[in-house]
């Protein structure tokens, strides 16, 4: 599997499917999409650059444990669940608020806040997963 | 979406508008306290000492917010939350009845005496790999089960508290251990998956998912025979082997002796008890005409399940795997108050639940401890044990006394209700069998006994060294749950009006059904 | 159409009972997400088949038009997807690795966890 070709093609490639990613997890917002698949193709984004140079430099690249990205979305998830009680609605409702910056209307709430961690569980978990199997082909 | 541009709409049909109190966000602090340090244990993964710290604290929250809830609920009845103020059965509800709050309760003092346990039991490279963060989503997914109201909810959190003890399970990666877990992985992930089969014909029939609104609408739809009385079979199957009742209970002894002990103590207490309560709340709140039509079944189930379980006991070379084969015994009696449905012996289910999560835990703790003193979990090598350490035998037999159901301990309570039930409705077989069940595991665990304390030690094995001073902690958590069973063995009063206003709860569902609809009877029937 | 999703539904089922009952494990774990794929299917042919019109309410509308198509089923048919997609993911490692551990995919053949020929329990000191 590691061809030249395939080696140098896959940083590129992975940085694509990387703000592909975060594309697809903005756009969930109102249209198709969300936390879940986005964080989906970040995690293979991440697979293909460990196929194609190994799963150390793929280690090094997301600097933190695969296990604590996912802690960390975890986290945002409960503590967007949480916001509600500082408004006296019940757990997991979705808040919004409508900032303007620079003349555009923004439209923010705490679902974004829950699918963004949503996306960093499934990054997180799956990155590990294929981390895991892909170093044990190696042994 | 709760937009503020479209005001015009008359959300009052489709929300919850009132503010909920802040005494009802008890009912997903579990759930909440449990994920919120689960992602903050997983996030310090390379710094343990400050991540056990934060697990312990994490856990005695969850038991305080447990005990909130409890004292919340005896007050008050029922305390329902409906998430994102969808109006039920639109929105997924936590309801929290006098059963979901008994057994959270239980299994958070359970989670916070594995957790105890675990500080000298498991290792730093374990606690690196995650046992505290899964240990505390597991407790988060197996408190959320009691409390939700919601019957696809409940397949999601038994699917959270599944994969969180899979990581449990596999910790440490033994060759005994992969074995065990590829047991208890797959049988598990087909029951879960049976239970969702069955929750789809569910939907297929009710259209509706709510527990509430099935329990409301299953006696319009008893005449129409055909798939009611199919789905509740259907659940019956998925949770028995979920719960390990015979003949589905294969998966138990083949896996649960083999991760570390802490893991197994907590197993022993929570996960199989999850599967007896799917099974109360379908059969008593859901389907109470199919409970009275499987009663039957479901009694030989029992009777059969007590008594191979204490016989599988007897036949046991490891205290682990005895032990195994006690939970499945065990399982047995909380059946029998299921097919007996009154209120007695439900009564006696419930009592038995919440003594057998605390006992089995303490006794798997204690096996923990003797194992290590002894260096072996075989009874042809143990002994010896009584001149290490007298009060270490007090402790065992005040525990096999109590699983065994003899007085003065908590076990015997219980057993006399479900005795009594039997008798009731003229199943003396199924009194027998209780009685029988009691006797062989009173041979079971004072064989345990009189072999790792009263013989001597064999020639040749290494001398049996006191207990060390970090080894003093898990004695401590075994002390504390043993405290628990002789203070409900002495003065079982307070526990069986618990247990007695749980299955009055349970005998009258409508009480359930009004608090989650509140006043609004006509909510959004489809 | 209910009826041949329900057939269909009936042949996912009998491949993926006839794979778990297999003494190999890779085959019981491709049977098990066989399962939960007719499983899916099941929840989507349980809430009705209808194929009319996507359940989104316009901008100009409060209630959802007449005849669309149920959304429940799908929500929860995403969420078993999820669920059987991660529990894929792990038992696919805990094979793999149990492979590598213990040189065998033949369930018969584990027995680490219950070895065979067990000493009874002592019976008397």
């Amino acid at each position: 599997m590691r061809t030249l070709i395939f080696r140098t093609v896959a940083p590129y490639f992975t940085s694509l499917m990387l703000i592909y990613s975060v594309f697809v997890l903005l756009r969930g917002h109102n249209e198709p999409g969300g936390g879940f698949i986005g964080g989906l193709i970040a995690a293979s984004a991440l697979a293909i650059y460990g196929v194609a140079c190994g799963v150390s430099p793929v280690r090094r690249a997301i600097r933190f444990h695969p296990m604590a990205i996912a802690g960390f979305g975890l986290f945002m998830a409960a503590i967007a669940g949480v916001m509600s009680i500082f408004v006296d609605v019940p757990f997991l409702t979705g808040l919004w608020i409508y900032p303007k910056v620079f003349g555009v209307e923004l439209k923010l709430s705490t679902t974004l806040i829950f699918d963004i961690g949503v996306y960093l569980v499934v990054l997180g978990s799956i990155t590990s997963t294929a981390l895991a199997l892909e170093e044990r082909e190696r042994d | 979406m709760a937009s503020a541009k479209k005001s015009d709409v008359n959300l009052e049909n489709a929300m919850v508008m009132a503010d909920p109190a802040l005494a009802d966000w008890l009912v997903a602090a579990p759930l909440i306290l449990g994920f919120i340090f689960g992602a903050i244990c997983l996030m310090q993964r390379k710094n343990v000492l400050l991540q056990t710290r934060i697990a312990l604290f994490g856990l005695l929250l969850m038991l305080i917010a447990d005990i909130g809830l409890f004292i919340n609920v005896w007050q008050n009845g029922t305390v329902v939350m409906t998430m994102g103020r969808w109006l039920p059965p639109f929105g997924i509800t936590f309801a929290a009845d006098m059963l979901g709050a008994t057994f959270a309760l239980v299994a958070g003092i359970v989670g916070l005496a594995g957790g105890i346990y675990a500080l000298s039991d498991v290792d730093s490279t374990s606690r690196r790999y995650g046992f505290y963060p899964f240990l505390l989503l597991m407790l988060a997914g197996v408190t959320t089960a009691f409390l939700t109201g919601d019957i696809f909810n409940l397949y999601v959190w038994f699917e959270v508290l599944l994969i969180s003890s899979f990581g449990l399970i596999v910790l440490g990666s033994e060759r005994r251990q992969l074995d065990g877990a590829i047991k208890y992985a797959f049988l598990n992930l087909v029951a879960t998956t049976l239970f969702l089969i069955g929750v789809a014909y569910l939907y297929g029939v009710f259209g509706t998912l709510n527990m509430a609104d099935i329990a409301r609408k299953a006696p319009a739809l008893q005449e129409a025979e055909g798939p009611h009385f199919a789905i509740a079979i259907m659940f019956l199957f998925a949770f028995a082997m979920k719960a390990a009742a015979f003949p589905l209970n294969a998966w138990l002894p083949a896996s649960y002796h083999t991760p570390r002990i802490a893991v197994s103590a907590v197993f022993a207490g929570l996960l199989t008890k999850v599967g007896v309560y799917a099974l109360l709340r379908i059969f008593l709140t859901m389907f109470p005409a199919d409970r009275d039509e499987l009663g039957a079944v479901i009694a030989i189930i029992a009777a059969l399940t007590m008594l191979v379980g204490a016989l599988g006991a007897l036949a046991q070379t490891d205290i682990r795997r005895v032990l195994g084969y006690l939970v499945i015994s065990g399982i047995g009696l909380m059946l029998a108050g299921l097919a007996l449905g009154s209120e007695t012996g439900i009564s006696g289910s419930i009592f038995y639940a919440a003594h057998s999560m605390i006992v089995m835990t303490a006794l798997y703790l204690l096996a923990g401890i003797i194992g290590r003193l002894m260096g072996t979990f075989d009874l042809h090598k143990a002994g010896g044990l009584y001149q290490a350490s007298p009060w270490l035998g007090a402790l065992c037999l005040v525990l096999a006394f109590s699983v065994s159901g003899l007085p003065p301990f908590s076990g015997l309570w219980p057993k006399v209700l479900l005795v009594k039930g039997s008798i009731d409705v003229g199943a003396w077989w199924l009194a027998a069998a209780i009685i029988v069940s009691g006797f062989l595991t009173t041979i079971a665990m004072v064989r345990v006994f009189s072999f790792s304390f009263w013989r001597t030690r064999a020639e040749g094995l290494v001398e049996i060294g006191p207990i060390s001073r970090e080894g003093r902690i898990k004695l401590y958590a075994a002390l504390g749950l043993t405290a628990l069973t002789v203070i409900a063995g002495v003065y079982p009063e307070p526990f069986i009006q618990v247990s007695d206003r749980v299955a009055f709860e349970l005998t009258h569902p409508q009480t359930y059904i009004d608090a989650v609809f509140g006043g609004n009877q006509e909510g959004g029937g489809q | 159409m209910e009826v041949a999703i329900a057939i269909l539904t009936g042949v996912f089922f009998l491949v993926s009972i006839y794979l778990i009952l297999s003494r190999h494990i890779i085959r019981v774990l491709l049977g098990v997400a066989m399962l939960g794929n007719g499983v899916n299917l099941t929840i989507f042919t349980a809430g009705r088949i209808t194929r009319e019109i996507p359940p989104i309410i316009g901008d100009d509308a409060t209630v959802p038009l007449e005849g669309i198509a149920n959304p429940l089923p799908q929500a929860l048919v995403l969420t078993a997807i999820v669920i059987a997609f991660s529990f894929f993911a792990f038992l696919l490692v805990l094979v793999f690795r149990t492979y590598q551990e213990l040189g065998t995919d033949d369930t018969a053949e584990m027995r680490d966890a219950e070895p065979e020929g067990e000493a009874s329990p002592p019976l008397g000191y």
